[in-house]
């Protein structure tokens, strides 16, 4: 560890900050998504994944499941869901589509 | 050994203070005012207002806020400095904390006085003992001209890459912040050249990302801790050597610990500060008697220089400890530091306090203290000037 705990770029490779996250998660409506990216810049933990302007889904290691970007969604595209229902990846509920770059 | 002559000026202890910082130019300063650090920041930035010293002078609402102001620029890659006492360190001590946890160089110039209340602004070293377990490295002068010394030597101690770590570099409230006394100023430029260019890793306006003041989760901050530990300790190393040039440079010899007339001494007195002065006189009085006494007076107070506080007081018998500073219901912090640097050592110590909130130590009561080393021991606590300067310690 460094001198105070001052923290470099690939100090830490891979923070898993998800095993915080206390029986539910995020999951998107992709059929009511409009890319807005509300859900993106609000998210305090950079769960909310991008490719240029296109909503990408959620990255479940690093999402703590606070529920803002639910909140925030001006579509109500997405709603807070038990850790055991089946989701596509990236948080997709089955059936709504499927995201842009296809590996969720 | 060169020995630079220089022309004595008259200056207080805060005044030369203030020189040292004007020929270090510290690139910034945040700093309130308080009784008796004021004369340091108030001389200082009349050099900064006079065009004598590059340095942004931050003016904050308070010492909490100054030492905050501290740490952020000493991160951001900036050489920092400020100064306080009493009830303002008092305040700053949460953020001096921070500062040695983030490992922030930060030189803080301290006019050691009382805390109150009742309030006083007269000295005692009751102020830096609130900072003593940060791991902020302490550094105590006895006279005006050690205030300067010292404040000179204290970066090249804080940004050390083993170190890292605000230093503290205390005098006597009124004693050494206001009296006048001959003091040598260095050449401003063998005083730039001495201390260099402030350099800390990763810099926050570096041009490199990073982050600092991280969370540390119970798999991590003990390990953090530990290394400040580390850090805290290497200071004694870094003391020496920082010491050693500034002696191989300018001539002046300013050890951790200052042994005086310890040759052969079975009795002797630890202290730290002004105090070191009066005990001095009292030596040299009691050795034209033909008594065996001695005197060891510690400049660096943390890290506590266990190793070599043994080795001065090794052929003394009875050591009285005199702190400057109480811990009600416990014994003061100088006699407990040297009781467990002398654990399994043949010499013996005696507890006394003297000089709360400015009270002088008079000779009669550095006497008294060697006359009772002579006495069988006492398991309590002494108390010097207790009931007045010459005071038998009955209240
Ligand atoms: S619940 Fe939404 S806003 Fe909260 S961390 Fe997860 S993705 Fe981000
Ligand atoms: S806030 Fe809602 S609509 Fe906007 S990008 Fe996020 S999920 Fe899609």
């Amino acid at each position: 560890m460094r001198a105070g705990g001052t923290v470099l770029p690939g100090d830490v490779a891979r923070p898993r900050t998800g095993g915080w996250r206390t029986g539910t998660r995020p999951a998107v409506d992709l059929s009511r998504c409009v890319d807005c990216l509300v859900c993106w810049i609000h998210c305090p933990d950079t769960a909310v994944r991008q490719r240029g302007a296109v909503f990408q889904g959620f990255d479940f290691d690093l999402c703590k499941g606070c529920a803002i970007c639910a909140e925030v969604c001006p579509t109500g595209a997405i709603r807070m869901v038990s850790e055991e229902t089946p989701l596509d990846p990236g948080g997709v509920l089955p059936g709504t589509g499927v995201l842009a770059d296809g590996q969720g | 050994m060169a020995k630079v002559e220089l022309a004595l000026q008259v200056l207080t202890g805060a005044e030369a203070t203030a020189h040292a910082m004007r020929q270090i130019q510290p690139d910034v300063v945040p700093v309130y005012p308080i009784t008796p650090q004021t004369p340091i920041i108030q001389t200082f930035s009349r050099f900064v207002a006079d065009g004598k010293a590059d340095t942004v002078i931050v003016q904050v609402e308070s010492e909490h806020s100054a030492m905050s102001a501290a740490v952020g620029s000493a991160l951001a890659g900036a050489r920092t400095m400020t100064a306080t006492a009493s009830q303002g360190l008092a305040l700053m001590v949460e953020v001096i904390y921070i500062a040695a946890g983030l490992r922030a160089p930060i030189v803080i110039a301290v006019g050691n006085r009382a805390l109150s209340a009742p309030i006083n602004i007269h000295g005692d070293h009751s102020d830096g003992m609130l900072a003593r377990d940060s791991g902020a490295v302490q550094i105590y002068a006895q006279d005006a001209q050690e205030a300067y010394d010292l404040m000179v030597m204290a970066p090249r101690i804080a940004e050390h890459p083993d170190v890292m770590l605000p230093v503290m570099v205390g005098q006597d409230g009124f004693q050494v912040t206001h009296s006048a006394e001959g003091v040598a100023l260095l050449p401003d430029p063998d005083v730039r050249d001495f201390v260099g260019p402030y350099e800390i890793p990763n810099p926050l306006l570096g041009g490199g990302a990073s982050s600092h003041g991280t969370f540390a989760m119970p798999d991590s901050y003990f390990e953090l801790r530990h290394q400040l530990v580390q850090a805290t300790e290497a200071a004694e190393a870094v003391y020496a050597e920082v010491a050693q040039d500034y002696r191989r440079r300018f001539g002046r010899d300013l050890p951790q610990i200052d042994a005086y007339r310890m040759e052969d001494a079975e009795r002797a007195i630890l202290l730290i500060g002004s105090a070191a002065g009066t005990a001095k006189e009292v030596v040299d009085d009691l050795r034209a008697e033909g008594e065996r006494v001695g005197l060891v007076a510690l400049r660096l107070y943390r890290p506590f220089p266990h190793a070599a506080l043994r080795a001065a007081l090794a052929g003394a018998r009875r050591v009285a400890v005199l702190d400057r500073a109480v811990s009600p219901g416990a014994y003061p912090p100088l006699y407990s530091d040297a009781l467990g640097a002398l654990q399994g050592s043949a010499t013996t110590l005696q507890s006394y306090v003297y000089g709360l909130g400015g009270r002088d130590l008079s000779q009669r009561a550095v006497r008294r203290a060697f006359a009772e080393l002579a006495l069988p021991a006492a398991d309590r606590i002494g108390y010097l000037g207790l009931g007045g300067e010459d005071g038998d310690g009955e209240p």
